[in-house]
C-alpha cells in the first residue's frame, strides 16, 4: 500500500431529516440531482477531477440505496487497486461498537483506514453539497500558507449566514474567530464544510475529543473551536463559484431551478469538468407533437405529451397529455397523469398523480412534495400531500 | 435464464448499402436510435436472454466497433467467466478477407470448441430488434429442428434489404431466396439462426471441404431439404437497416410512441456504451414537437419530427425538420434543415438551408462543416 500525499474523507451518513418524505428510506447524499444525478456524485466527481484517487465513504443512515449505488466506485475511477473507493459504514470491535456520534467521531472510528496510507493530509468533506470545486487549488493553498487546517469559505448574503458556519477573518486569510450558526453572524463568510487537516494535528485533536464526554463530536462545533483555542494555524480558502447545502426542501428546489436559462448558475454540461454518475439505460426522450418545453432539463427515458416549463424532469418521466408542469421537479420514474397541473413540487421517485391532478397554484410560493412511490388520486385534498 | 447458448454476431459481408454512413464504420456501429450503434440491438437481445458469452466476428473497419464494445461492460459482458470476444480476422491477406464467413470460423474454430455450451446464435448485426432468444431455443427444441431461422412478417421493410422465406406446414422453412430473388413472400429472415454448436462446426467443415465459404447462402441454403429448418415468427418491433433509405425511415419510424415502445422496451432494455452527458437544456425560444431527444443537447430552436442523438447543439431561430443529427452535431442559429443526416461531430453554419427529398435525405459525412 502506497503513501498518499492526501486521502479524502466523504461524510455520507447524514440522515436528511428536513428533506422529509424524500430522505424516508434515503440517505440524503443518495438523493437525486439535476436529472440523472444523485447528491455525492458531486463530491465523488470533484476527488476524481482533483486528482484525488482514495476516498472514504463514511455511510450510517438508510446505506442500502447508497452502498448499492456506489458499489465499488468505478463511475468515478476509483476502481482502484491501489486506494480506491471503501464505503466505512459503523463497525463492531472487539470491545464493542458504536454508531457514529458525529462528523469528529466517524472519522475517529476509522483512524485505522486513513493510517494505512499515511497520508500527509486528509480532506473532510461532505457527501450532501452541489458544487464544483478543484481540491487541488485548496491543497496548495494550504500549503503555501503553511496552515494547519484549511477551510473552505464562501462568501454568502449575510442575512443567510446565521445558517451556516461563519468565520471572522485575521490576518490575510487567517481565521480568527469560528462561529456555528450564529444568531447575528458578523462575518459574511461560511464555511463550506470543507476541510483539509495536517493529519497528524487532526489525529491529535481527534483523540482528544473523543475522551471529551461533554463534546458532541462535530468538526464545527468542537473541532475547529478546539484548535483556535490552542492558537492552531487554520487558514480559510476562498471559494469562488457555485455552492448549495441542499439540505432543505426549499434549497433543493431552488438548486434545480439554478440549472435552468441561458446560462444557468450552475451548468452540468461543462467539458473539463464532468459530473459522473453510474450507468442509465433509457432510450432519448420523446417529446410528442402535442407537446411544448420551455426552459426545462428533460433526461433519457422521459415521454412528455404535455406542457413543461421551467421544470427538471429525471430518467423515465412521463408528462401525460394536456398537464401544465411549472418551476417543478420530477424525480425518476414518476407518471404524471393527463390534465394534471403542477407548480413549485418536488415529485418522488415513482410517484403516481392520476389523471386531472392539481397540486399547488401558479401564485403559490411553498414548495410542495410529493414523497417517493406516492399515489395521488384525483379528488386529494391538498392536506393529502405530504408537507417536509 | 437460459445458459446453454453462445451468440456469434457475424460481421463478415454483411450487406452494406448505408454509402457515407459506413465510410470509416462497418454497419454494426452506424448510430441509429438516438443514442444507440446498430449492433447494441442483437447484443441487448442476447444478454436479456441470459447469454453471456459472445463472440462478435470484426471484418473490416473495426476500429470503431472495438472502441464501442470496449470490455463488454455496458451489457454486463465483462464478467470472468465468459463474456466478449471480438475476433478480427486472422490475417490481413486480401485474398484471405475476402472470403466467406465460414472460412473465418474455421480460422477461429478454437474459440468454438472451447466453449462448451450446446447452442449458437449466429446473427448479424443490422436488424434493429429486442427479441427473447430464450423463447426462440425454446421453440427450437419443441421442433426438434435442427435450425431455427428468426422470421419477420412484416408488408413494408421501409428500404431494408432481408432474405425471403416461405414457410410450409408447421413452420417448416420450404425456400429461402436472397433479397434479389423473384420470391414473392412477405415473410423475412432476420437472419438469426439457431443450432447445435456441433452441427455449425460440422457444415463450417463440410462446406468448406466442398469449396463453399458462405454460411446462409451455401452451406444452409443449399441443405434446406435434409435438415429440419424451421422458421419462428417474431412478434416485436423489427428495423432492417442496411440502406440509408432504410436508415432514414427506419429512423422516422420510432418517432411513433408505439414504436418507441415497443424496441426500447420490450422485452427488455436495450443497452449501450455510456456517455456522461448532463440531461437536455430547453431554452428560451425552443420549440420541440414529435422528435426523439437523447442527454446532453442545448436546444434554443425548433425540432420538429427529428431524431437528435447526444450533445447537439440547435442554435437560435433554427429549424430542423424530418432529419437526422447525430452526436454533438452543431446547427448555426437561423439554419434550416429538412431531410437531412448528418453524421457525428458535423457543424453547419448558421443561415444555411439544407434540404434532402423524401427518398433521398442529404447525409453529410463525420466530421463536415457545411
Amino acid at each position: 500500500m502506497g503513501q498518499k500525499e492526501m486521502i479524502a474523507m466523504l461524510l455520507a451518513g447524514g440522515e436528511g431529516k428536513r428533506l422529509g418524505v424524500l430522505t424516508k428510506d434515503l440517505a440524503k447524499p443518495a438523493v437525486h440531482f439535476g436529472g440523472k444525478y444523485r447528491i455525492i456524485d458531486f463530491t465523488l466527481s470533484n476527488c476524481m477531477h482533483s486528482g484525488i484517487d482514495t476516498v472514504g465513504v463514511l455511510t450510517q443512515y438508510q446505506p442500502l440505496v447508497l452502498n448499492r449505488y456506489l458499489g465499488i466506485g468505478s463511475p468515478w475511477g476509483l476502481d482502484r487497486s491501489d486506494g480506491g473507493m471503501a464505503v466505512l459504514p459503523p463497525y463492531v470491535k472487539s470491545k464493542g461498537g458504536d454508531w457514529y456520534k458525529g462528523t469528529a467521531n466517524a472519522i475517529y472510528q476509522n483512524m485505522g483506514f486513513i493510517d494505512r496510507y499515511e497520508p500527509e493530509y486528509v480532506l473532510i468533506i461532505s457527501g450532501d453539497h452541489i458544487y464544483k470545486m478543484d481540491y487541488e487549488k485548496m491543497l496548495e493553498h494550504h500549503k503555501s500558507t503553511g496552515a494547519d487546517v484549511t477551510v473552505a469559505g464562501l462568501e454568502v448574503d449575510i442575512k443567510e449566514a446565521s445558517r451556516f458556519g461563519t468565520m471572522i477573518l485575521g490576518e490575510g486569510t487567517r481565521i480568527a474567530d469560528f462561529e456555528e450558526k450564529p444568531k447575528h453572524p458578523v462575518s459574511d463568510v461560511v464555511s463550506m464544510g470543507v476541510y483539509i487537516f495536517n493529519w497528524k494535528v487532526l489525529q491529535k485533536y481527534l483523540i482528544r475529543d473523543e475522551a471529551d464526554r461533554k463534546s458532541s463530536h462535530d468538526f464545527g462545533k468542537d473541532i475547529i473551536p478546539a484548535m483556535l483555542e490552542d492558537d492552531i494555524s487554520l487558514h480559510m480558502y476562498p471559494f469562488k463559484g457555485y455552492w448549495k447545502d441542499v439540505g432543505t426542501i426549499e434549497s433543493l428546489w431552488e438548486a434545480h431551478m439554478d440549472l435552468l436559462g441561458c446560462e444557468p448558475q450552475l451548468d452540468l454540461g461543462d467539458d473539463d469538468w464532468r459530473i459522473y454518475s453510474t450507468r442509465h439505460n433509457r432510450p432519448a426522450h420523446y417529446v410528442s407533437p402535442a407537446a411544448s418545453i420551455r426552459e426545462s432539463m428533460i433526461t433519457e427515458g422521459c415521454v412528455v405529451e404535455g406542457e413543461v416549463s421551467r421544470s427538471v424532469l429525471f430518467s423515465g418521466v412521463e408528462i401525460g397529455e394536456g398537464c401544465h408542469i411549472s418551476e417543478s421537479v420530477v424525480m425518476p420514474g414518476a407518471i404524471i397523469g393527463a390534465g394534471c397541473k403542477v407548480y413549485r413540487t418536488i415529485v418522488g421517485e415513482n410517484a403516481v398523480l392520476e389523471a386531472g391532478v392539481v397540486l399547488g397554484s401558479p401564485e403559490g410560493t411553498e414548495i410542495g412534495v410529493v414523497g417517493s412511490d406516492e399515489k395521488i388520486a384525483r379528488n386529494h385534498s391538498l392536506q393529502e400531500v405530504q408537507q417536509p | 435464464m437460459m445458459n446453454k447458448a453462445m451468440g456469434v454476431v457475424n460481421l463478415i459481408h454483411e450487406t452494406d448499402e448505408l454509402e457515407s454512413l459506413t465510410a470509416t464504420r462497418c454497419p454494426a456501429t452506424v448510430p441509429f436510435g438516438a443514442r444507440y450503434r446498430l449492433i447494441d440491438f442483437i447484443l441487448s437481445s442476447m444478454v436479456n436472454s441470459g447469454i453471456s458469452k459472445v463472440a462478435v466476428f470484426a471484418h473490416t473497419k473495426y476500429r470503431s466497433l472495438m472502441d464501442h464494445l470496449g470490455s463488454g461492460r455496458p451489457w454486463d459482458l465483462h464478467t470472468r467467466q465468459s463474456g466478449l470476444f471480438v475476433l478480427p480476422p486472422s490475417s490481413d491477406q486480401i485474398h484471405e478477407l475476402s472470403r466467406g464467413d465460414l472460412y473465418h470460423f474455421y480460422q477461429h474454430r478454437d474459440y468454438f470448441q472451447r466453449c462448451k455450451l450446446e447452442y449458437v446464435v449466429v446473427t448479424r448485426s443490422h436488424m434493429v430488434c429486442n427479441v427473447d432468444l430464450d423463447a426462440v431455443i425454446d421453440y427450437h427444441e419443441s421442433q426438434n429442428a435442427d435450425i431455427t431461422v428468426i422470421c419477420k412478417k412484416q408488408a413494408d421493410l421501409l428500404g431494408g434489404k432481408t432474405r425471403k422465406v416461405e414457410l410450409g406446414e408447421g413452420g417448416r422453412v420450404k425456400d429461402m431466396q436472397d433479397h434479389f430473388g423473384n420470391m414473392d413472400s412477405d415473410v423475412h429472415s432476420m437472419e438469426i439462426y439457431v443450432m447445435k454448436k456441433d452441427l455449425l462446426m460440422d457444415l463450417v467443415q463440410t462446406s468448406l471441404a466442398q469449396g463453399q465459404d458462405h454460411l446462409v447462402r451455401h452451406a444452409i441454403l443449399s441443405r434446406i431439404d435434409r435438415l429440419r429448418i424451421f422458421g419462428y415468427l417474431y412478434e416485436g418491433y423489427l428495423g432492417v437497416v442496411n440502406t440509408v433509405e432504410a436508415y432514414y425511415r427506419t429512423s422516422m419510424d420510432l418517432l411513433r410512441p408505439e414504436a418507441w415502445r415497443e424496441l426500447f422496451f420490450r422485452p427488455g432494455p436495450i443497452f449501450t456504451k455510456t456517455k456522461d452527458e448532463p440531461p437536455t437544456r430547453y431554452l428560451e425560444g425552443a420549440k420541440t414537437g414529435n422528435s426523439l431527444i437523447a442527454n446532453g443537447c442545448k436546444i434554443e430552436g425548433t425540432v420538429i419530427n427529428s431524431v437528435l442523438f447526444r450533445g447537439v447543439h440547435v442554435g437560435k431561430g433554427a429549424v430542423i425538420r424530418n432529419s437526422i443529427v447525430m452526436q454533438n452535431g452543431v446547427i448555426g442559429d437561423g439554419t434550416q434543415l429538412d431531410r437531412v443526416i448528418l453524421d457525428k461531430e458535423s457543424q453547419v453554419e448558421p443561415h444555411r438551408d439544407i434540404r434532402g427529398t423524401a427518398g433521398l435525405p442529404f447525409v453529410a459525412g463525420k466530421r463536415k462543416t457545411i
